[in-house]
């Protein structure tokens, strides 16, 4: 059963939950996953969202979201500007992936230091997103945990050696999904945790000898 | 541990204990949440400060929405609210809640109740309350918690999604909820919070969800003023003595029952009812020319 602030609340920027307050959980969870301030954005819109994205305000809540404010933020009306002002350049373009959720965007961005991500996601109704592709691994990333991410190669004992980190710490993992593009090639393991991990946590990740990356992601 | 699954489970809780039902419901949140009853209760009394800011913003309101296609009529309603035929109170209850959806509309900042479609009637109701009866802000918070209570067993057993059950999951619970709210401030006791639900639910079963243009505007801001309506109407009734003759589990039943049976076209798609009358195909081709 949903708890008191889900049916009354959340606090939000209207007008609609799945199409603005949603939509700017996704352009944080990008912005949080490029892991630093963006100055492009390429946003490609699917379903419902590229059909309505102005009359709802998804186009400011995406650009919002991707300037790093939060759901319920009144300068979320004013977000496009906001993001000429702060130098952050962007597109938006409807696009038709097939049977994608109804409300999918595509959010490619390219941040300060040249970094760049590609983060698929849906807002699937009353605010709450999934993240379904990172980078061309498909995920599974709903946010409401913080998340641990590793890039690494898929060879056997990479994936006891990041959860004996995490044991370590007592860090309780969640949820947890492993994918990879090919056999023994690059292969990315996402954990939902209970809690946000210590940056020593993610450092020492990052030491194990297969992992090319890791980072953290904070519950939005 | 305190749940409670069913409005039937809810009410005997509270008759069991001899507690009010927000009693029940803030117990319930502390353990399910493993939060203070002073960081629950504070919560709340955010959420209160929130929704009384979009009512006071609402009521002077005259800006459009991006669509063009709502704003200013609570302003204009507010101002008309002592020439009617209705009460000055219960018009004023009205221009509330279509403010708040107004501000909604325009990209402002609101506390969905339970949802961003019906966030104007639980506030509306319950600021009209305050206002009417001189009522102390933490009653209101406290009212709230058994608003929230309604929605979450109508949330467990129908849905509060336009999508999944149509308008009457949304504004429909909304009034349930006001509705319940309402008779608990007046003194009423947990059975009657539950007959007022029913009788509120029951009158807006089968509503459809068919805005136009898909946006959050047409007919949801005006319903918002006619929802509250009849929410104060079924808390009256029950307090007058009025019996819903199905109690509010089944009429809970029924609407889950119902927004299954309800077609597609008629759930948030756009694709039936009002959506597809000429008026509003008019109105979509202007707002999204591109197709």
């Amino acid at each position: 059963m949903h708890g008191v602030f889900d049916i009354v609340g959340p606090v939000m920027i209207g007008p609609s939950s799945s199409h603005t307050a949603g939509a700017v959980r996704l352009g944080l969870m990008a912005r949080k996953i490029l892991g630093e301030p963006a100055v492009r954005a390429e946003i490609n819109l699917h379903g419902s969202f590229a059909r309505t994205y102005r009359g709802h305000g998804t186009d400011k809540a995406l650009i919002a979201g991707i300037l790093g404010f939060a759901p319920d933020d009144e300068r979320i009306r004013d977000a496009l500007s906001l993001a000429d002002k702060q130098g952050l350049a962007y597109n938006f373009q409807p696009v038709n992936l097939e049977e994608a959720h109804p409300n999918t965007a595509v959010i490619y961005l390219v941040g300060i230091t040249g970094r760049v991500a590609r983060v698929r996601g849906a807002s699937v109704g009353g605010g709450n997103i999934m993240i379904t592709n990172i980078d061309g691994y498909a995920v599974e990333l709903t946010g409401q945990y913080p998340a641990l991410i590793t890039i690494h190669r898929d060879r056997p004992g990479v994936i006891t050696q990041v959860t004996q980190i995490l044991s370590r710490y007592e860090v309780n993992i969640a949820f947890m999904r492993v994918s990879r593009q090919n056999r023994g090639e690059t292969a990315m393991m996402i954990m939902e945790l209970d809690d946000q991990p210590a940056e020593e946590v993610v450092d020492e990740c990052r030491e194990v000898y297969e992992v090319e990356n890791a980072f953290a992601i904070p519950a939005i | 541990m305190i749940n409670f699954n069913t409005m039937g489970e809810l009410i005997a809780l509270a008759e069991e204990k001899e507690l009010p039902i927000h009693e029940i419901v803030i117990a319930r949140e502390m353990h399910d949440s493993q939060r203070s009853r002073e960081a629950i209760l504070t919560g709340m009394q955010q959420n209160w400060e929130i929704m009384q800011a979009s009512i006071e913003r609402g009521i002077v309101n005259t800006e459009h929405s991006v669509s063009g296609l709502t704003g200013g009529d609570s302003k204009r309603l507010y101002a008309y609210r002592a020439k009617g035929y209705m009460g000055k109170q219960t018009l004023a209850a009205a221009a509330y809640a279509v403010g708040i959806s107004e501000v909604n509309a325009v990209m402002g900042r609101i506390v969905a109740c339970p949802t961003a479609g019906s966030c104007g009637i639980v506030p509306a109701a319950l600021y009209a309350a305050r206002e009417e009866r001189g009522l102390a802000d933490e009653a209101i918070v406290r009212a709230l918690f058994t608003a929230a209570g309604i929605g979450m067993v109508v949330d467990q057993n129908a849905s509060i999604a336009g999508a999944e059950g149509g308008c009457q999951a949304e504004c429909g619970t909304a009034a349930g909820m006001a509705a319940g709210a309402l008779v608990e401030l007046a003194g009423g006791t947990p059975a009657m919070v539950g007959n007022a639900c029913a009788l509120s639910i029951k009158n807006l079963l089968g509503l459809v969800c068919d805005p136009v243009a898909g946006l959050v505007e047409v007919p949801c801001v005006k319903r918002n003023g006619f929802a509250v309506v009849e929410a104060m109407l079924a808390a009256d009734m029950t307090l007058a003595g009025v019996q819903s003759f199905i109690p509010v589990d089944e009429v809970i039943e029924a609407m889950n029952r119902i927004g299954k049976a309800l077609p597609k076209s008629l759930r948030e798609t756009s694709e039936g009812g009002l959506a597809v009358t000429a008026t509003a195909k008019a109105v979509e081709k202007r707002i999204y020319p591109q197709g």
